[in-house]
């Protein structure tokens, strides 16, 4: 089978000039991930999972690498290199990013939070929230939140909202950053069972877990980052 | 066929005489914008940039920095010194620099629409808050009084502002609803293009939040390309996919907003997003 | 003004029309290029005139760069052949123009020079209507910046002249435009067809007389030429109207001397409070009045 995103020598250094520091954040990353399976980043704190789940979205500039993504289209392009409205385009509508904490809009009820993903494919209003609301019924939100904005919301029930945007358009290529964090027991398994739904329709998906044991249930393969070595020091400027 | 709704290549503004030395002596690494050689100012120099339709862009810097020369080149409030803007309205291709002064101003009334953090600039004073979106729709022809009332009516009441407030001046408006005024009038003519120059800049913050909204639910209804000035982050956070970094005239960063944010790579704008957090 | 005065023309070296051969030649080149290019503005010299500006020296100009020995000369002030500017406008052309006939009688005339009316009778092809203006440039009132009102002109761009209908209409309900009515002349420049009542707008319209409009402090020769659109600024759907002359009853209100019924009326209030109208045009209220009198007789 073909990967969807095939990662090569991915490197992430940060450069600090205000402390004319370089930090490393990751490299020599190789991984591929594949439609319908799960490929999991391991590693202990500082090893760079984030890193690689941020440069795959571009939030982060890659230092060095490629990393290449096989479009709906059949073409492969190196999201490392992708120009700007690539990178939106294929945010929109091919790669979705599930992280730790909800980034939306303060005043925005939960139900057009979790929608938003849909209205920007042009999805009509009343079908998107439709399916919002549904997603969100799924993950147990109970449904007198639904019109509220999530800014008062507990951290299970965030994140529960920021699953379900992430989910609900359901992307190719999912990015999921310790999705389940905040959440009891109960809910995990909701998600759990939600992620392996997904699975099962073809979403391949490069994930961050922060329990060993979501990562035997849902990884088909694992790939263990260590820590990037020392910090260097760039080359003094001349004063 | 391609999103692309404007190109921007080169352009410049450059305040006074001008000498050889000016472009080599301004900039951030000189740490400014004026030319010591002769004293010109360097507005703003070899901005580059596209836009796509729909898309919001936003342009970060403090004073002085080139990005409101930047929009008003290309609002043709003022006059580049150099550079080009090509403007794509339909099947057309407008090299929008070479045209004479009546096409910049009909493209200026109908297809583009600007909105000032002054409300002095954007709205007259002498006349109602119907009065000035009438003047936008009676510049783009349309000359039936009571479709002018209606669709002035309409714009203000999308844009939050009382139907029964229409008639009166909007002198007596507080500042938030001024700049609903200014939204209403910039959106008359349904223009494709949407320039945003501070537009929250001085309001209280909860006034600054509505319009944010505001503008938000339009680009998300009329699908408007916009860009927006500012230099205030949290704007461009909520706005903006993608966003210019700007000082001293130059554009010294640029990329997806998250990224600006997240892994900014100028040294410039790391201060500005560490002062920021 | 002494009467009988004659002016030194051949000694003190004064020309027929005071106005030298060179300033008349200019004033009729302006003339032409203002009928070529209908409404626009043309500056010209404006000479100074042995009276003061305001007094309807860009009219006079007009007229004597015109007028010649075998022209008939008419001189109203607002509709009247009498009133004091009318009086010493007509004496001055015939001080300085010998030879030159005047008459009160609209269809007699060659040269109509007016202030503030155009005569009802209807004009012809023969004759030439001269305007005394104020204030030449209709867009003063929104752009006090004369720089941008030419540009403004050029590009035919009128539409804060409309957003000043539209707050009248807003806050009165109608245009309250009395005089001086925004009046747009083929199709492109808006002029100020100088402080005529709006009654006067419709005949600058397809008019065969030639309409020439001179404003002497401002130095601006505009005009409308024979048969050229003349359309007051409206909106689509409110139609423009003319001064309407009815009672309570909505009876058209007659002249109380003519007892015409389709003239403008000036309204005249007696000593003792009493309203009553009677033709601003005197000589057509005149004339009317012989008509009358003349099939009584009959």
């Amino acid at each position: 089978m073909n990967a969807i995103l095939t990662i090569e020598n991915y490197a992430k250094t940060f450069c600090l000039h205000e402390r004319n520091k370089l930090i490393p954040s990751a490299s020599h990353v190789n991984l591929s991930v594949y439609p319908g399976k799960l490929t999991a980043l391991i590693g202990p704190t500082g090893a760079g999972k984030s890193s690689v789940l941020k440069g795959v979205y571009r939030t982060y500039l890659p230092s060095a690498g490629r990393m290449l993504f096989r479009t709906a289209a059949g073409e492969v392009v190196d999201l490392a290199q992708a120009d700007e409205h690539r990178m939106l385009e294929l945010r929109k509508s091919e790669i979705g990013f599930v992280t730790q904490f909800l980034h939306c809009l303060p005043r925005k009820s939960a139900l057009d939070v979790v929608a938003e993903p849909l209205f920007a494919r042009g999805v009509p209003t009343e079908e998107a929230r439709g399916r919002a609301a549904d997603l969100l019924a799924q993950l147990a939100v109970p449904s007198h939140l639904w019109n509220v904005p999530p800014a008062t919301f507990s951290g299970g029930e965030k994140q529960r909202v920021n699953l379900a945007r992430g989910l609900i358009a359901q992307p190719r290529l999912l990015l999921l950053d310790e999705p389940t964090a905040s959440l009891d027991p109960a809910t995990t398994e909701r998600v759990v069972a939600h992620l392996e739904t997904l699975k099962g329709s073809g979403i391949a998906m490069l994930a961050i877990f922060h329990h060993p044991d979501l990562v035997r249930r849902l990884a088909d393969s694992v790939i263990e980052l260590s820590p990037p070595v020392a910090i260097v020091e760039p080359e003094k400027e001349i004063a | 066929m391609s999103n692309k709704i404007l190109s921007v290549r080169g352009l410049s503004r450059i305040h006074g005489e001008q000498c050889p030395l000016c472009i080599a002596s301004t900039g951030p690494e000189h740490d400014t914008n004026i030319c010591p050689h002769c004293g010109s100012v360097v507005a703003a120099h070899d901005v580059n940039f596209d836009l796509y339709r729909g898309e919001i862009l936003g342009i970060i810097g403090e004073s002085g920095s080139g990005k409101s020369s930047t929009v008003k080149t290309l609002y043709f409030d003022e006059a580049p010194t150099a550079g080009s803007a090509t403007f794509y309205d339909g099947g057309a291709q407008h090299d929008m620099f070479a045209l004479n002064a009546a096409q910049q101003r009909s493209m200026r009334n109908k297809r583009f629409g600007m909105v000032y953090q002054n409300p002095h600039l954007g709205l007259n004073f002498q006349i109602s808050a119907g009065g000035n979106i009438a003047e936008r729709l009676l510049m783009s022809d349309l000359k039936h009084y009571g479709e002018i009332r209606t669709r002035a009516g309409d714009l203000l009441v999308r844009t939050e502002v009382a139907r029964a407030r229409m008639d009166q001046n909007p002198k007596t408006f507080s500042g938030g609803m001024q700049q609903r005024v200014q939204i209403a009038k910039a959106l008359a003519t349904q223009p494709p293009l949407l320039f945003l120059d501070e537009v929250t800049t001085g309001l209280d913050l909860s006034v600054q939040a509505a319009i944010l909204d505001l503008i938000l639910e339009i680009q998300h209804e009329l699908g408007t390309a916009m860009i927006v000035v500012t230099h205030d982050l949290g704007v461009i956070r909520l706005l903006a996919g993608r966003t210019l970094v700007m000082k001293h005239g130059r554009v010294i960063e640029s990329g997806l907003t998250d990224q600006i944010l997240e892994d900014p790579q100028h040294a410039y704008t790391q201060r500005l997003v560490a002062s920021a957090l | 003004m002494n009467a009988n005065y004659e002016l030194p023309l051949e000694d003190a070296g004064y020309s027929f029309g005071f106005l030298d051969e060179y300033a008349k030649k200019e004033v009729r080149r302006c003339i032409l290029k203002a009928i070529s290019i209908p409404g626009y503005q043309t500056p010209y010299a404006s000479r100074e005139m042995p009276m003061g500006r305001g007094f309807g020296t860009g009219g006079l100009q007009l007229t004597l760069s015109l007028i010649g020995e075998d022209d008939t000369l008419k001189v109203i002030d607002q509709g009247s052949d009498d009133s004091v500017n009318a009086v010493n406008l007509r004496q001055f052309v015939q001080l300085t123009c010998p030879g030159v006939e005047v008459t009160e009688k609209t269809q007699e005339a060659t040269l109509i020079q007016s202030r503030h009316r155009i005569p009802e009778k209807q004009l012809t092809e023969q004759q030439i209507l001269v305007l005394q203006v104020p204030y030449p440039d209709a867009l003063v009132v929104v752009e006090p910046s004369e720089a941008r009102r030419k540009v403004m002109h050029g590009e035919a761009d009128y539409s804060r002249l409309l957003v000043k209908l539209y707050e009248d209409v807003v806050r009165f309900d109608e245009i309250t435009i009395s005089h001086r009515y925004p009046t747009r002349i083929n199709g492109h420049y808006v002029i100020d067809p100088s402080p005529i009542p709006r009654w006067d707008v419709p005949r600058l319209h397809q008019s065969p007389a030639l309409v020439l409009l001179g404003a002497g402090r401002e130095k601006k020769i505009y005009a409308v030429p024979p048969y050229t659109l003349a359309e007051p600024l409206v909106f689509d759907d409110i139609a423009f109207r003319v001064e309407d002359f009815r009672d309570a009853n909505g009876k058209r209100i007659a002249c109380r001397c003519c007892g015409s019924t389709v003239s403008f009326l000036d309204e005249l209030i007696d000593d003792a409070g009493n309203v009553t109208h009677q033709c601003s045009d005197s000589a057509y209220c005149e004339e009317e009045q012989e008509t009358i009198s003349a099939r009584k007789q009959a």
